[in-house]
């Protein structure tokens, strides 16, 4: 019994090595990549369909004089706090996709990202 | 400016502007105007009348004097804005409170249509309610706005003002034989759409309203308007609708809201829909601007664009008076 519980806490220690050591070389191979900005201004995001490659960060700065938010349309893959005047959220695309995206505070503003 | 715009009222009411359901549509009209120069727009036994607050007859005020429930309704103090539309927000939130202690005859009770707060924060939370403290009401009662949970679900909203509510702070109360309905639009708003109350809602307000006779005058107050103002700014509620049709069977339903920072009125039927001013900033008028973000007007004009509204219920009387008195 007790043999067969270190088997299994070996086997879970060697899965978070691997995916350490994942985690490790992906960072490593973006860090150069820099951020792309959408301007968050006048109760619209600009641009309005940012199109980007998997594995680019995508920066929303607020310029607004109103709070705005950013979440995406199924309000799980990615969700921002309230963001005051000059404040920014960043989420990295991994997956390609169409990601459609909106400000809860105001959900007439809606934007997407499409990832490549 | 506000002198015209008296003057211009009292003009229509010469005019024979009544049509057979006894709406003066040229008074209403002029009240619609955006103006918050202190104009009264007055619904007495289905006819409207527009005043100036400071041509508000000896008669008018007794009537007013006489009623058996008045209150008054603040909305969108935004406490935590700090931009060039107001820097100062917390003293046009105190002015609004002195303009309540002013009143001639003292409102029961406050109703605060939501965007108390600008982001949600605790200690915007508390500036508010420490500048309420000073009001001469009994007590205040709160619908949330946006601003008040930009976290989605509105955590510390219902922190503060759950107690004795039912699902997201909803709630209803009686006051001297007139039933009051807060209503939440403001919560899971979806992509792209609109203000929004919910089936669960709307399903606690059928049972809510079911044992009321038809003739008990309801207010409703909700923050985002039950009415289509503009929704292209997001200026309407989805599925008010249905929360009309609920309200149809009643003979007086008022309905207040606030959220577009600009008086405005409108009536269908029985139901008359009143938006109150901001007391933080004004916003544009529909579609007059690129957006609707904060007005920005000098100085000296601020405190004219801001308000408060005092509402009066007299027994017997088909309509509530809905008043509106600018901060300046």
């Amino acid at each position: 019994m007790l043999r067969k519980r270190s088997w299994i806490l070996l086997l879970c220690g060697a899965a978070l090595f691997a995916a350490a050591g994942r985690l490790a070389t992906t960072r490593a191979q973006t860090t150069p990549a820099k951020a792309v900005e959408v301007k968050i201004d006048n109760f619209t995001f600009a641009p309005p369909t940012l199109t980007v490659t998997a594995g680019t960060t995508v920066q929303w700065i607020n310029r607004d004089d109103i709070p705005h938010t950013v979440v995406s349309e199924d309000k799980s893959t990615f969700k921002s706090k309230a963001l005051d005047t000059d404040d920014s959220y960043s989420y990295r695309f991994t997956k390609p996709g169409t990601y459609t995206y909106f400000c809860s505070i105001h959900p007439k503003m809606v934007a997407k990202v499409v990832v490549q | 400016m506000a002198r015209k715009a008296k003057d211009e009222i009292q003009i229509d009411h010469h005019h024979d502007g009544h049509h057979h359901d006894g709406i003066d549509r040229r008074g209403f009209l002029k009240c619609m105007a955006w103006a918050g120069t202190g104009t009264l727009c007055v619904m007495r036994g289905g006819v409207l009348k527009s005043f100036e607050l400071g041509g508000f007859s000896k008669q008018d005020a007794a009537a007013a004097a006489k009623g058996e429930l008045s209150f008054a309704q603040i909305s969108d103090s935004h406490m935590g804005f700090n931009k060039p539309a107001n820097t100062d927000v917390v003293s046009t939130l105190k002015a609004a409170v002195d303009k309540l202690n002013g009143l001639s005859s003292a409102p029961e009770f406050l109703l605060h249509t939501g965007d108390i707060s600008h982001l949600s924060r605790p200690e915007e939370f508390d500036t508010v309610e420490q500048i309420l403290k000073s009001a001469q009401v009994k007590e205040v009662f709160y619908v949330p706005g946006e601003h008040d949970v930009t976290d989605g679900d509105g955590k510390e909203y219902l922190s503060r003002y759950g107690k004795n509510t039912q699902g997201q702070a909803w709630h209803s109360f009686d006051k001297k034989g007139v039933h009051f309905v807060g209503l939440v639009n403001v919560m899971n708003l979806k992509a792209g759409g609109l203000g929004s109350l919910g089936t669960e809602q709307l399903d606690w307000m059928q049972k809510d309203l079911a044992a009321l006779s038809a003739s008990t005058p309801v207010v409703v107050f909700a923050h985002i308007p039950l009415w289509s103002v503009y929704p292209e700014w997001g200026w309407g509620t989805e599925d008010s609708a249905q929360a009309l049709a609920l309200l149809k069977r009643f003979g007086s339903v008022t309905v207040l809201n606030g959220h577009i920072h600009q008086t405005m009125q409108k009536v269908e039927g029985a139901i008359t829909f009143h938006t109150a001013a901001s007391t933080a900033f004004p916003q544009p008028q529909p579609g007059k601007a690129d957006s609707p973000g904060p007005m920005k007007v000098p100085a000296e004009q601020l405190r004219a664009l801001l308000g408060i509204t005092d509402v009066n219920f007299v027994r017997g009387q088909q309509a509530l008076a809905v008043v509106d008195s600018s901060l300046a």
